[in-house]
């Protein structure tokens, strides 16, 4: 950490993103407002207004809270079965000069629930496994479609926090249209080109082969002319024969549109199998400091809307307080494990100065890798640009309890903001309980039934994560598909469940959900998980946003707890980290932080 | 239940209208000013030899393993390099093999670089990168490949020296990243210079 120049580039990040705040907050408010006016309305309202015609959208109507769960449910479900059938029959479709199969029904299940969800798991190689068709249509339009839908529901519960005495929390069809026209497909133009000046490329060529300088033989199995494996005479091990390699095969795609849009949506699903650490999708570090900015850019920006929305500035402020402090000290918790290395590593030889670079880019070294890994897993984005099954045990604990802390910190689009107003919710009413008065949130009453809903969706993410993790780590089937031995094995299973509920996508990639075998045990329970973690979540909250809507406004008193200022930030920080720490510490505690001084013990598995 | 029907056709309909915008004229939008303001990057920055024949791309790293080229990082990609097979190890940091692999390489990258016993390695010689395709390697791995390099290619080591100077990728803009130096193009321009002699 003695890197001058890491802690300058970590000042700008902060710096800038603090900068970002109120200019794009200002701008989501007129966006998120049906009557809102941008200086983009003269290019974009005749297309909003085209397709509501088109559509049949009425964007003078506002819904309740049941109307617009509804239209969320029904179009979350008919664009899920959209990608579905495209990801199985891609064979069929154009665009695909690879000649890449159909998915099998349980991939095609698993991505399709993945990219609905703005999770974004991959199950996958998407060089070896997607057609520009599917890339581009089935899994890109979930990019918009999914951030958009978080950013409409935390709009959404802004209202109905606002608001007072009133049926209706806003038009789902009306946010949805207005959040992918006004904001998310214009930065993501400027964005694209940006990334492709950099090096991304954005073409719709078949893979281009190239003929290397140094031809080199590796070791293949051998086959007979059917193409089946030929053993040697005990009948198990396979007989080897040298093949020479002379050419490289680059792999071509439209991949700087679907690379903007997944960073800024959060969605976090890669075009290729590496993510952003693959020189294709992120080829500079210019490029990977504008990648992670555009993760935190809209989340951060929906704190001063909120502020704005609920006439509190100084609220809003002390959510991103909040959001800002858990941050930074999950970079330096990160930074420090990655940046002192692996001890077992040095004693052979490698230079201890050098950190833990397994799985490392060179362009992006220590610092960048251990804050892209904070900042994607803060987020529910899931990128990568390294691998986070190779970080030292700490240095993966640190995106890890990100993820268990429900992405609250700043949180993906839409859903960091509900995220953290669960836990202002809760951190209100711990406070009304300890003064012993009913508490209250921005002059409404917190009741009863306000704090069940909350209540109810801590609990099923996090029994959701427990379960799935205990019934995989005692199953054949969840253990097949370890690439790790010992506790790093069992942290591969955690971080799995917590990625798919968490709606977060990134892994312990050694894991393998999708088995050569066809066992679709990884894929279906992990989808299963990860629709849980996005519907029990949202519904819950719109039922939530829509109760709090009808309140009447209580005028502040004496007593009124103040959610602004210090105090406020230290109890939303503490509500944060307890219940995070309370569930799952013991899961934590026989992963990772076991591992931590085995690792320092010199153990191997 | 009409309600239900309703938002049945508006998803539907959405859903074509976002198809038609966001996966059809994004994207091409997107191609369209890519091929047209920075076409050899759009295409995958290729690197090309005086026949026009591709070599390989500016952003991918090749297998060299003679001692006349400069080494990149060891590869979990494919059978390794394989570019349509992007991946690190995974490999965790108490893992048997991971500190195997790492043991082995140490050894041969301290045999054939001429190194001590107990010198120390450069990470990045010795550990694989996430994406498998990492073009860079740290400005002190390549100066410790330099004798080797210089000794197998009969040139004098400055000029070795001033090659990977050359080749060396500062920070982006002064501030963001770290430096490196890309292994292809500096074994391309070793073996170019070779060739005009």
């Amino acid at each position: 950490m003695n890197n001058p120049n890491a802690w300058f580039q970590f000042a700008l990040f902060v710096g800038l993103l603090l900068l970002l705040t109120k200019p794009l907050g200002l701008y989501l408010v007129q966006v998120l407002d049906a009557r809102g006016k941008t200086w983009l309305d003269p290019v974009v309202r005749p297309f909003e207004r085209l397709t509501y015609r088109l559509c049949g959208v009425d964007s003078a109507q506002e819904q309740g809270w049941i109307g617009y769960t509804l239209a969320m449910l029904v179009f979350s479900l008919v664009s899920l079965l959209f990608t579905y059938f495209i990801l199985r029959y891609q064979d069929h479709l154009p665009l695909n000069p690879q000649n890449l199969a159909g998915l099998t029904p349980h991939l095609a299940f698993n991505t399709a629930v993945s990219f609905t969800t703005n999770t974004n798991w991959q199950s996958y190689g998407g060089e070896s496994t997607m057609s520009y068709f599917s890339q581009m249509v089935a899994l890109t339009i979930h990019n918009f479609m999914s951030a958009a839908t978080g950013i409409a529901i935390a709009a959404a519960l802004v209202r109905g926090i606002a608001r007072q005495t009133a049926q209706t929390i806003g038009n789902f069809w009306v946010d949805l249209v207005r959040i992918t026209y006004y904001l998310l497909a214009p930065i993501c133009v400027v964005f694209a080109l940006f990334l492709v000046s950099q090096g991304v490329i954005q073409n719709f060529k078949p893979s281009t082969v190239a003929k290397t300088y140094e031809p080199y033989t590796i070791p293949v199995a051998k086959t007979d002319d059917k193409g089946q494996p030929v053993f040697a005479a005990d009948g198990k091990t396979p007989v080897m024969v040298d093949q020479s390699v002379d050419t490289q095969t680059i792999p071509q795609g439209p991949v700087a549109s679907q690379i903007a849009i997944k960073m800024l949506g959060t969605n976090g699903g890669g075009y290729f199998n590496a993510n952003a650490a693959h020189p294709f999708e992120n080829p500079t570090p210019l490029s990977n400091f504008l990648q992670m900015l555009s993760i935190f850019a809209i989340p951060s920006a929906l704190t001063w809307y909120l502020g704005r929305t609920v006439k509190n500035q100084r609220h809003g402020w002390a959510v991103w307080g909040a959001m800002a402090a858990m941050f930074v000290v999950g970079v330096l918790v990160c930074w420090k494990a990655e940046a002192s290395g692996n001890p077992i590593h040095q004693h052979l030889g490698l230079a201890a100065a050098d950190g833990n670079m397994e799985g490392k880019e060179v362009r992006f070294g220590i610092f960048n890798s251990a804050l892209f890994a904070t900042i994607t897993t803060d987020a529910s984005c899931g990128a990568v640009n390294a691998m986070h099954d190779s970080f030292t045990p700490l240095g993966g604990l640190v995106p890890l309890f990100n993820i268990q802390t429900g992405e609250v910190i700043f949180g993906g689009v839409g859903a960091g903001l509900y995220g953290m107003l669960i836990f202002v919710v809760l951190a209100v009413f711990i406070a009304g309980l300890m003064v012993g008065r009913t508490p209250e949130y921005l002059g409404k009453k917190i009741e009863a039934y306000d704090v069940k809903l909350v209540m109810l969706v801590l609990m099923v993410l996090s029994l959701t994560i427990l379960g799935f993790t205990a019934w995989a780590s005692i199953s054949d089937w969840g253990v097949a598909g370890l690439n790790n031995a010992g506790p790093h094995g069992f942290s591969e299973i955690l971080y799995a469940f917590s990625s798919a509920v968490g709606n977060n996508g990134s892994a312990f990639g050694g894991l393998t959900a999708n088995p050569a075998n066809g066992d679709p045990h990884w894929d279906t329970t992990l989808a299963v998980a990860m629709l849980i973690g996005r519907f029990l979540m949202i519904v819950p909250i719109l039922a939530l946003a829509g109760n709090l809507a009808g309140k009447k406004l209580v005028p502040a008193s004496a007593g009124t707890f103040q959610t602004e200022g210090l105090t406020f930030v230290v109890l939303l920080v503490g509500t944060v980290v307890l219940v995070g720490a309370l569930t799952f510490l013991p899961a934590l505690a026989v992963g990772p932080v076991v591992e931590h001084y085995l690792m320092h013990a010199g153990s191997l598995f | 239940m009409k309600t239900l029907l309703l938002d049945l056709k508006t998803s539907v309909l959405v859903t074509v209208v976002f198809a038609l915008l966001l996966c059809g004229a994004y994207p091409l939008a997107v191609w369209a000013g890519g091929q047209l303001l920075f076409p050899g990057r759009a295409n995958g920055s290729l690197v090309t030899d005086a026949t026009g024949a591709v070599r390989g791309s500016a952003l991918l790293a090749q297998n060299f393993s003679s001692d006349k080229y400069f080494q990149p990082r060891p590869s979990a990609a494919g059978t390794g390099y394989d570019a349509t097979n992007s991946s690190g190890t995974n490999f965790g940091p108490t893992s048997q093999k991971l500190a195997d692999s790492i043991k082995a390489a140490v050894a041969a990258y301290r045999t054939s670089n001429g190194l001590p016993a107990d010198a120390a390695v450069p990470a990045d010689a010795v550990t694989s990168s996430g994406s498998g395709l990492d073009p860079h390697i740290s400005v002190t791995n390549a100066q410790l490949q330099a004798v080797r390099v210089a000794k197998a290619r009969s040139l004098p080591l400055d000029k070795v020296l001033a090659a990977i100077t050359a080749h060396t990728e500062g920070r982006d803009l002064h501030i963001f990243g770290e430096p490196g130096v890309n292994v292809l193009l500096l074994n391309r321009d070793l073996d170019e210079a070779a060739a005009r002699k």
